[in-house]
């Protein structure tokens, strides 16, 4: 709480002073690099958003004022984000960071008037010459998180919840489910789409019905902790953290977490611009590379069910495990890969099936 | 010490047009105030939100497309509601006329020609209309509540629009993702104003502004409405039909909710994804009362939600203010309109029983 005091009453007045100034401030050429991230969530989202302001953190940590960060949160997917990215862009930002896919179409026209500013699309797959896209291979964190789930299930029924069946969700819920088989081919995995990244009422909602259908753990693909909040009051097994630890919402039913950590890539992105080197690609590193990063383990899990799950964390990281080894089949039964194939990022970024298993 | 409120006889015309003024200023001064105190720049707040939309003229081209379909949706339920029809599914029509508009689109996807858009128009607003059907079909046959109809199938519109985008209407080079492909040159709507994004759903919603005004204030049609929501048994004994009013005020809210859908759809959007229902058919509500019900009160109060809509994310890029004080701003406007309606319908009386008996 803030009091009213003396101070805070003159600060109005300085305030109305610097008023007619504020407008002709202006940074001149060695001024601090701006630049702008624009979110679909709010920082305190405690997952997806929060990552990235997480991110946005480790760039000022990394250039102290040599940067300057402004994070722009809760914005529509659509043409809202249009404005806000040409308002970045004419606010002098010199790379634009925008996280969420719905922002693509968008990027794309608004880099189109400003060549001279980056721009870094997290999750899409539309670049242009000053147009970059970044993601994680999140799908290999939900393959130890399966990994602990196929250990963990009693009911052998696991809730899911989705947000759009986007390529990136589609194989996380395979990942997920195929890793969660080998342990126990009993499983199935019940999906719920919600439709939206951030809306923790839908979320929860969601929680309680899939739980109430049967399900001791639950996975979610949205941007917040809602899930494990229901979790937590049901006193189900357990679900895990998407984004960020989320262990503070649940400390007896969070059982680990997937945690993005986009620090690295922000900063050799703010080092390539500087260096002059930047070029438009695609980046997406995994667990190797440490973007995506497992979190701790609740102690309630047993050791050999943990070693289980850092088995396939090592292997991963090591390359000698890929999460989509044949043979697969798909839930209507067919063989999509042979037995000792795997899924190429081709056939990753084209997936719109199901494993077996998966109720979607 | 008591007091109560006690309704006016007539309130003050002068009153009701000067109260939107006046929220505006009471959440300027008492934002201001607030977020200086709690450590923010609250007079820079203010100035970000309220007035560098409309000091900066980059900005008006942003307050002109967001303005657009509030006002043309907001106009269409002005008509409903002062004849007590209260369509509440105004973002459903929207959705409907954005998907027919969408679906011709993709039908004509090979073909080219200047009919082409003309023709999504027109289905857009069929679309909004046949989804009016219902409720107006409903509550005139069954006496169904309209609020809960037409609200309801709100939710209906976006589970189909879902369906749509993620099911047959998937483009197929898009990487699995839940959009339709780009709308072709023949189909997306003009900008009217080189080199900004000032697209025709500008006018448009001018000229459904003034059309509606002068319908409402000049003609029998107008005139019914009115009747109607005033004094229902009066209309009825004048012979004017409460059925017939309820479809034709159901029917001009659903058209021009879908056909707010379909400029959308072929101007900002220019392809159907599921980010298409973005509230502007709740937000409309607000405008069409904050306009007081009319059609050239719209015009302003749809600028003015706009201003604090651009205004907010201003705020939000130049000085650092959260997402959730934006917010804050814009339900104190709507926080302060909504108190003063009441001051200016009502007066406060304080005092014991010899007043209440003689009230």
């Amino acid at each position: 709480m803030t009091l009213i005091t003396r101070r805070n009453v003159l600060r109005i007045g300085a305030a109305g002073l610097a008023l007619p100034f504020a407008g002709s401030l202006a940074f001149g050429q060695d001024g601090p690099l701006k630049i702008g991230f624009v979110n679909v969530g709010p920082k305190d989202d405690n997952g997806w958003t929060f990552g990235h302001w997480t991110g946005a953190k480790a760039l000022e940590a990394e250039f102290g004022d040599k940067v300057e960060i402004t994070f722009v949160e809760s914005v529509p997917e659509g043409p809202d984000c249009e404005r806000v990215l040409r308002e970045l862009a004419q606010q002098g930002n010199k790379i634009i960071f925008a996280t969420s896919f719905g922002f693509g179409d968008y990027v794309i026209k608004v880099a189109r008037e400003f060549p001279d500013v980056i721009f870094e699309h997290a999750t899409g797959y539309q670049r242009s010459d000053n147009v970059g896209t970044y993601n994680a291979r999140f799908h290999e964190g939900r393959a130890v998180m399966g990994t602990l789930a196929g250990h963990l299930s009693q009911t052998n029924n696991i809730g899911y919840i989705g947000s759009f069946p986007i390529p990136e969700v589609v194989m996380g819920i395979n990942a997920f489910t195929l890793a969660a088989r080998k342990i126990n081919p009993e499983i199935t995995v019940n999906v719920v789409w919600l439709s939206s990244w951030h809306d923790p009422a839908k979320e929860a909602d969601a929680a309680r019905a899939l739980i109430d259908q049967g399900a001791d753990i639950l996975v979610q693909h949205t941007d917040g902790p809602a899930a494990l909040q229901v979790a937590e009051e049901r006193g189900i097994i357990g679900g895990f953290g998407q984004g960020a630890d989320m262990s503070a919402f649940a400390p007896k039913s969070h059982l680990s977490a997937i945690i993005d950590v986009w620090a690295p890539h922000y900063i050799q992105v703010v080092k390539d611009v500087q260096a002059g080197t930047w070029v438009s690609d695609d980046s997406w590193p995994g667990i190797a590379a440490g973007e995506v990063v497992i979190g701790a383990y609740n102690e309630k899990i047993p050791a050999d069910v943990v070693a289980a799950a850092e088995a396939v964390k090592l292997g991963i990281a090591d390359g000698s495990l890929n999460p989509f080894t044949g043979p697969i089949l798909d839930n209507a039964g067919t063989e999509r890969v042979p037995a000792g194939q795997i899924v190429d990022d081709a056939g990753l970024w084209a997936m719109d099936w199901y494993v077996e298993g998966v109720k979607a | 010490m008591q007091f109560r409120l006690e309704k006016r006889p007539e309130p003050s015309k002068a009153m009701l047009y000067l109260t939107p003024v006046g929220a505006v200023l009471a959440t300027a001064l008492v934002g201001a105030i607030v977020f200086s105190l709690i450590g923010y720049n609250g007079l820079g707040a203010v100035r970000e939100i309220f007035l560098t939309p409309l000091l900066n003229p980059l900005k008006w081209q942003d307050l002109a497309v967001k303005s657009a379909p509030l006002i043309i949706i907001a106009v269409g339920l002005s008509i409903g509601y002062r004849a007590n029809v209260w369509n509440i599914g105004a973002e459903g029509q929207y959705v409907l006329g954005g998907l027919a508009g969408t679906g011709i689109a993709l039908l004509t996807r090979d073909m080219s020609g200047p009919w082409i858009l003309p023709l999504m128009i027109g289905g857009g607003v069929l679309g909004g209309m046949a989804w009016a059907v219902l409720p107006a079909l409903l509550r005139t046959r069954l006496q169904v509540n309209e609020i809960l109809t037409s609200l309801m199938l709100t939710y209906v519109a976006i589970q189909l629009l879902n369906y749509l985008v993620i099911g047959p209407w998937k483009d197929p080079m898009g990487f699995g993702f839940p959009q339709t492909r780009m709308f072709t040159a023949d189909q997306m709507l003009p900008t009217i104003i080189p080199r900004t994004i000032v697209h025709l759903g500008v006018p448009i919603a001018l000229v459904v502004a003034v059309a509606a005004w002068f319908m409402m204030s000049r003609s029998v049609f107008g005139y019914q409405v009115k009747v109607v929501g005033a004094a229902p048994d009066a209309a009825r004994y004048g012979g004017f039909s409460v059925n017939r009013t309820i479809w034709l005020a159901l029917l001009t809210s659903g058209a021009l909710a879908g056909l707010a859908g379909v400029l959308e759809a072929a101007g900002p959007f220019g392809r159907m994804v599921p980010s298409f229902p973005t509230n502007y058919g709740f937000t409309a509500i607000i405008v069409a009362f904050l306009g007081r019900l009319n059609p050239l009160g719209i015009i302003f109060a749809g600028l003015a939600m706009a201003i604090a809509v651009v205004g907010g994310e201003v705020a939000q890029t130049t000085i650092k203010l959260p997402a959730a004080a934006v917010g804050i701003f814009q339900s104190m406007m709507l926080f302060f309109l909504l108190a003063s309606d009441l001051l200016v319908r009502y007066r406060v009386r304080f005092g014991d029983r010899t007043v209440e008996a003689r009230a």
